[in-house]
């Protein structure tokens, strides 16, 4: 069973969502969708000032098995992306839940994350894949 | 219904990750498909192929058998151990499987086939064998590896007796030995230098640790499957199939049209399909920007449609390569397009071959 940080909150998806701090969120892909797609090679990532609803396809991770979409779990405003993952996709691999992160977004709405999985909520989840 | 390889227990104990590959349980990587990729072009790594089909054609008429059953002429193969690669056909022209044949004599000749196609393959050689004298023997009692890589030649040597050593000595591309218990031959399907060794599966275990031993990286199908792409070389099911002919996979290099007499199955449909012309060709296609290239994504070209046979990502090159299936006017150098996730990208077309002993060659 692959590593799940009680602390951040999931979507189905495979999307995790960090703690918001000034109602900021990080966001990225869990080491579970990591391991199924395998070796990244390219990370998509939206834009900085972006508009994003949840459910949008926002983003792409392609491995060199498949190109995945990554969906927004959260509404709001992206304010950064992690550049680094231009040069070192493999971040995402290596360190899902920290380096590999992909954007973080300034919530519409603080509330929404109340929709999302917690840790036990989303392990579940990938039980039943 | 999950066959189990030999050497099962050594990948789980390398830690590797196991998927169903036709109803084998294989490897598909030990952590990194690309830090696999990179040590077979850059050292030394490992594949097994146990899964492999090992078919044994003995008897009197085993020459004249084989000069009938594939588009290559055995009739060419001399020198003891000298290997063959052709394709072997329906009587549409389409292949039913490739192969490479070793020859031994004009009575013996030890065949590798797909493991995918095993069924039929062997099915389709039994139907053909009547009327010739001669015996089909499936040889499952052993376990293959394949040892690719600039090092791997030096890494081997490490572990083979002074009596295997001077066998296999300045022994040329394409062509195996049987030395006591192992059968090395220098053929591969990575573009690197190396060999592929057939053991006895009571030995099997032991030559794989002892290969782990000298630093051979145990590499799964998803560094096999970027590496042979790169070399440009056919996967069947991919590339080729049934309702393909080999005019149309860049395998008409393995057709020997000389003797005309020789009545090889397949032989009019290809004569014919020479004759027109009109066969679609295989092509490399490099895309320099971001993205990967994949399976069935359409072509478009000035010439008409083609469709994407195999694509990926390159780890050598840092870009995304494909095989492509085109019409026959599409030329090397030409710029087409192709559709992926909705939007027509353009990329170049190259000659079917990549990569090859470490270095671009397009």
């Amino acid at each position: 069973m692959s590593n799940i940080p009680t602390e951040l909150k999931y979507a189905t998806s495979h999307e995790w969502v960090s703690v918001a701090v000034d109602g900021i969120v990080t966001v990225g892909i869990t080491e579970h969708a990591q391991g199924l797609l395998g070796d990244m090679v390219f990370v998509e990532l939206p834009d900085v000032d972006d508009s994003i609803s949840t459910g949008d396809d926002v983003a792409v991770a392609e491995s060199v098995k498949a190109a995945s979409d990554i969906y927004a779990p959260v509404s709001g405003t992206v304010v950064e992306i992690n550049e680094e993952l231009e040069d070192a996709p493999e971040l995402v691999n290596s360190d899902a839940f920290g380096g590999g992160w992909l954007f973080k977004v300034k919530l519409d709405d603080a509330s929404e994350l109340e929709n999302l999985l917690d840790a036990e909520g989303y392990a579940s989840s990938i039980d039943e894949d | 219904m999950s066959n189990k390889t030999v050497l099962h227990a050594k990948h789980l104990a390398s830690g590797a990750k196991m998927v169903d590959f036709y109803g084998w349980e294989m490897p598909i990587n030990y952590g990194s498909q690309i830090e696999e990729h990179h040590a077979v072009r850059t050292d030394a790594g490992m594949f097994d192929v146990s899964h492999m089909t090992i078919v044994d054609v003995q008897g009197t008429d085993a020459k004249d058998f084989l000069r009938r059953l594939v588009i290559n002429d055995v009739a060419k193969l001399t020198t003891a151990g000298k290997a063959l690669y052709t394709g072997m056909l329906n009587e549409e022209g389409g292949v039913i499987d490739d192969l490479i044949i070793y020859f031994f004599s004009d009575t013996n000749y030890r065949l590798v086939v797909n493991s995918a196609t095993r069924v039929k393959d062997l099915a389709w050689m039994n139907k053909q064998a009547v009327g010739f004298d001669l015996t089909i023997t499936e040889r499952p009692e052993y376990g293959m590896i394949a040892v690719q890589g600039p090092e791997a030649i030096a890494k081997v040597a490490t572990l083979l007796s002074p009596e295997e050593s001077a066998a296999v000595e300045g022994m040329k591309p394409f062509f195996g030995v049987q030395v006591g218990d192992l059968f090395i031959a220098t053929t591969g399907y990575t573009g690197e230098n190396g060999y592929e060794i057939i053991v006895p599966e009571s030995a099997a275990e032991d030559f794989w640790q002892k290969l782990l031993d000298a630093g051979v990286a145990p590499c799964g199908l998803g560094a096999r499957d970027t590496l042979r792409l790169e070399a440009g070389m056919n996967l069947y099911g991919l590339d080729m199939d049934e309702t393909v002919s080999p005019i149309a996979a860049n395998m008409a290099w393995t057709i020997s049209w000389e003797p005309t007499d020789r009545d090889f199955i397949g032989r009019d449909v290809l004569t014919a399909q020479k004759a027109a012309g009109d066969q679609p060709k295989l092509v490399g296609l490099v895309l320099e920007e971001k993205g990967v290239l994949r399976s069935h994504q359409v072509v478009v070209t000035e010439f008409g449609n083609g469709e994407i046979t195999s694509g990926t990502f390159s780890p050598t090159l840092g870009h995304s390569v494909a095989l492509a299936r085109v019409p026959r006017s599409v030329k090397v150098g030409d710029v087409v397009e192709v559709e992926m996730r909705k939007k027509l990208v353009k990329v170049t077309v190259t000659k079917p071959s990549f990569v090859r002993n470490g270095k671009k060659v397009f």
